[in-house]
């Protein structure tokens, strides 16, 4: 009988090797995938009750936990709240959203790179602490950034992204409406429940971050990416001759298109540098049409377009540059109408890009992270993602730009004693509807250290006064101002 | 049986010293691990550690003094497995007391269990001491069955009878409810042994080859049949998806050890699975749990639906390869956690370690059991040992791979660790047949030669003799 018993044998150790293995599949391989289901009630009780760690701006925390006396032992806080809402994001029993998602790991203290101080808290039976997040935002710049916003006059929908051009790090982000994340962090959940639904149904989307996640025609901004197309192929310069005047007429169209102001930009032949100071519409359809859509496009890309480049923040929607464009759609996708949308940070991307040579930078809003004892774990390098124009191009962009600050339609960015590089945008949208305002710019011209892009969506303003930096430049400017000053 | 001829020179050691070191070990993690609830839900050593503890050595010490003196050949590994696993089960039951006291439903669990514990032992020793050879039982076979079918009959009678979520697999008796199942397999592995030693050889030789597969005559089909009748009432009638498959596997392995024979094996897979099938087919609840365990995540919020299954994948999931430690995780998500998903409370709070940990206990516990079969000088001994081994071979299985999701989820006790006095009990008992086993099968056999007394301590006597 002691052949079956090992045939026996070996069937049960079969058994026993596929519980071994069954058991290392679910507790090692699939447990991500079932900590990240939403329905893990003990992923969000743990993560809840947790002393969480604080996301920083400079030495101030801008969320951070706090005990409390419920069962969940710690409240999660927001000082200023209604400011670095759309880059914290908020931390609800429900979910989260922002750097509270997106480092999540790491605040909850569940992050590989924690794994020594998870060990010691565990060999000393302490509960899990999570290491802190610093961001990449300066505290000077979101202020300018967010006041500019609330002090837009009536019920303005807006978003300012500031950059870093040498290194693509986020200094500002601020967008308006925006919520409490406070109120959604409370304990009291039904309320919590309650607010979420309101935000949710609201119409000016107030949970949106404007910043990164509304697209809209870039308007007279994207000139700048129609200027720099037209001087990489080779036949431009800032001081050639470009077509002027009142009207363009569409190819393959009998429709004709004027310029904003009606004028002829100063007559039938005009420098691009003149063409970009007047934000001349005609000049800017006709290097596009003559350009053609694949090098728009490849252009547009180079910068960023058809693509996001955002890694450490959820909610960025992708600025489009379809390469199905007809003749008459790629005529007017040169002046960023069309079916040409961008987000704010994209179009600070551009200038960017422009300020540093031409290299499109990738941009990251968290600087390091930090266990909970402050030693640094990681720190985010600044990584180059693409070289969108050459330096050339990229000079004589700059000093086209400067020249619209100093005496074109973007005066209002002006900083006394600092050359300022700018360009506003209006973009239509529907006829009822006032149009967008834009202001893109980069200062200094010569060191730039900050380049910003300003949407200003809605407002009660009146339409004559939204066109050109009135709304945007002063912001703008006051963003600038804030880094360039310290 | 050839094989044990070449055993005969080999004389087992005792081996009784190396019983109680490990014995101090698996009282190490029994009573380490309560110690270990303590400090982390209330945060200190629980104040009755000592009375704890000394009651659980006492325990243990009494068995294993009971088998120094009644059967010191003993297997030594496979008491200690035992402790261990008891203790540890104990542990995490009175981890789970703690938090459904502290949700306003108080339980004793583990006072229970402590007490089942006690009554296993004591059936423990007295199996040991009344059994002084395993064959006596052999005289058993047919009452043994009957006193197995009848268990199993035993819950559907009015009065006694009782159904709890759904299986009807419990009677109640005095206050006291009780799982008859438990007990009806040892029944039934006795039976089992006793028919097939006896009648293996009829089994075994007559039949006819189909395509290399040597097919029972038609008239051996009885017994087969009968067991397949019996699983398939349990299926149907308890529905009892995990308790059919035991019965019949188990049938079924012992049948093959018996007959030398794979064609058995042909047979009743065919036959089970026919019966699956048709399960499968007509009893909705079967359905279920396929569907559960296909699509867990679907079915989360269905009702009936998976959300047991998957808040205990969602615990094991969370406990990850160290654990979360006793106190910080929740078991108490998981719907009786405390009886068939205990593994997932242990795989939330001590991790894939402490389940590998569990799961090579059971396999030790089962490859000593299949080496006592292996050793064994009589069929009947071997057969029972293999029927025991394979019994919590399959248990195991099917209770880890259903809590673990590799197969579709029946309820079964996890042997030792699971909250259940019949459960308990009956596999005390089981481990002390086992010893008595193997105690037979280890033990110098007497000498019947006196040409051999001469060479009786050393083998190089005996060598020098032989030339």
């Amino acid at each position: 009988m002691n052949k079956p018993i090992r045939v026996v044998s070996v069937f049960c150790l079969v058994l026993f090797m596929a519980l071994l293995v069954n058991v290392t599949y679910l507790m090692y391989v699939r447990a991500d995938t079932l900590s990240d289901d939403p329905r893990n009630r003990r992923i969000i009780t743990a993560t809840f009750s947790r002393e969480r760690g604080a996301i920083l701006v400079g030495k101030d925390a801008v969320a951070r936990s706090v005990p409390s006396d419920d069962k969940y032992k710690f409240q999660r806080v927001y000082p200023q709240p209604m400011k670095y809402a759309p880059i914290t994001g908020y931390f609800s029993w429900y979910g989260q959203t922002g750097v509270e998602s997106s480092q999540n790991s790491v605040l909850a203290g569940d992050d590989s790179r924690l794994f020594v101080t998870r060990l010691v808290d565990m060999l000393s039976n302490s509960d899990p602490k999570g290491g802190n997040v610093q961001l990449a935002a300066n505290a000077a710049a979101q202020d300018a950034a967010w006041e500019g916003l609330e002090a837009l006059p009536g019920d303005a929908q807006g978003a300012v992204v500031a950059l870093e051009p040498t290194t693509g790090r986020v200094l500002a982000m601020a967008s308006t409406p925006t919520f409490d994340p406070n109120k959604l962090a409370s304990h009291d959940f039904g309320a919590v429940a309650d607010l979420s639904k309101e935000l949710n149904a609201d119409p000016r989307e107030p949970l949106i971050n404007r910043a990164i996640g509304t697209t809209l025609p870039p308007g007279s901004t994207f000139k700048l990416v129609t200027a720099a197309a037209a001087i990489e192929s080779g036949n431009y310069d800032a001081d050639s001759q470009v077509p002027g005047g009142y009207r363009f007429k569409l190819p393959q169209s009998t429709t004709s298109v004027g310029n904003y102001d009606g004028g002829n930009c100063g007559g039938r032949r005009i420098t691009l540098t003149q063409a970009l100071q007047v934000s001349c519409n005609v000049t800017f359809m006709s290097l596009a049409n003559e350009l053609g859509v694949d090098a728009m496009a490849d252009q547009a890309e180079a910068f960023g377009f058809n693509d996001t480049s955002l890694e450490d923040l959820g909610g960025q929607a992708e600025s489009l540059y379809p390469r199905d464009l007809d003749p008459p759609q790629t005529a007017l996708s040169g002046i960023g109408q069309s079916s040409v949308t961008a987000t704010p940070l994209q179009m600070a991307m551009v200038v960017a890009a422009i300020a540093n040579d031409g290299d499109v930078m990738r941009p990251y809003v968290v600087d390091e992270v930090r266990a909970a004892n402050l030693s640094v774990l990681d720190r985010t390098d600044p990584q180059s993602i693409s070289k969108a124009i050459s330096s050339t191009t990229a000079e004589e962009l700059t000093t086209m730009m400067v020249a619209t600050v100093d005496s074109g339609t973007a005066t209002p960015a002006q900083i006394p004693g600092v050359q300022v590089a700018g360009k506003t945008g209006t973009a239509q949208s529907t006829a009822d509807r006032p149009p967008y305002a834009w202001f893109v710019s980069f200062a200094p011209a010569d060191n730039p250290q900050v380049a910003v892009a300003v949407l200003v969506q809605s407002s009660d303003t009146s339409r004559s006064e939204i066109g050109g930096g009135r709304l945007g430049g002063p912001i703008a400017k006051a963003v600038m101002e804030a880094v360039i000053n310290q | 049986m050839s094989q044990t001829g070449t055993l005969m020179g080999f004389v087992h050691r005792r081996r009784r010293g190396a019983e109680l070191f490990l014995l101090v070990l698996a009282l190490a993690v029994g009573i380490g691990a309560y110690a270990a609830v303590g400090l982390g839900v209330e945060g200190a050593v629980p104040a009755d550690i000592i009375g704890y503890g000394g009651w659980l050595t006492g325990l243990i010490v009494a068995a294993h003094i009971t088998v120094r003196i009644v059967a010191p050949y003993a297997d030594p590994v496979l008491l200690p497995l035992v402790a261990a696993l008891n203790g540890l089960g104990l542990a995490v039951l009175r981890r789970l007391d703690l938090t459904y006291e502290s949700l306003g439903d108080p339980h004793t669990f583990a006072r229970q269990q402590l007490t089942w514990m006690t009554l296993g032992v004591v059936l423990f020793i007295v199996t040991l001491v009344l059994l002084r050879d395993h064959r006596v039982l052999q005289r058993f076979t047919y009452t043994a069955g009957l006193l197995g079918i009848a268990l199993l009959i035993l819950p559907f009678l009015p009065l006694v009878g009782r159904e709890i979520n759904g299986a009807r697999i419990w009677i109640n008796v005095a206050g006291f409810s009780f799982q008859p199942g438990e007990v009806a397999k040892v029944m039934l592995v006795i039976a089992f042994a006793g028919y097939l030693v006896l009648h293996r050889d009829a089994l075994a030789l007559a039949g006819r080859r189909v395509v290399f597969v040597d097919l029972p005559r038609g008239r051996d089909l009885g017994p087969i049949l009968a067991m397949f009748g019996v699983s398939m009432m349990i299926l149907v009638l308890q529905n009892d998806l995990g308790s059919s498959l035991l019965f019949f596997g188990l049938f079924l392995a012992m049948l093959y050890v018996a007959t030398e024979r794979a064609g058995w094996l042909v047979v009743g897979g065919l036959l089970f699975g026919a019966g699956a099938l048709a399960a499968y087919t007509f009893v909705g609840n079967v359905q279920n749990r396929f569907n559960f365990w296909l699509h867990p995540m679907d079915y989360y919020d269905a009702s009936p639906g998976s959300y047991q299954l998957v808040e205990a994948l969602f615990g094991q999931g969370w406990g990850g390869l160290i654990g979360r430690g006793f106190g910080n995780g929740f078991p108490e998500r998981v719907p009786f956690a405390y009886s068939d998903f205990i593994l997932s409370t242990i795989g939330e709070e001590l991790g894939l370690t402490a389940i590998m940990a569990v799961i090579l206990c059971y396999g030790l516990i089962v490859e000593r059991a299949l080496r006592i079969a292996l050793i064994s000088r009589d069929g009947f001994g071997k057969l029972m040992a293999v029927g025991l081994g394979t019994i919590i071979a399959l248990q195991v299985f099917v209770v880890i791979g259903g809590v673990t999701g590799l197969i579709p989820l029946t309820g079964l006790t996890t042997p030792f660790l699971s909250y259940g006095g019949s459960s308990l009990v009956a596999n005390w008992v089981v481990v002390a047949l086992l010893l008595r086993i193997s105690d037979q099968a280890r033990r110098p056999t007497p000498r019947l030669d006196p040409v051999d007394d001469a060479g009786e301590d050393s083998e190089t006597t005996q060598v020098v003799k032989l030339r």
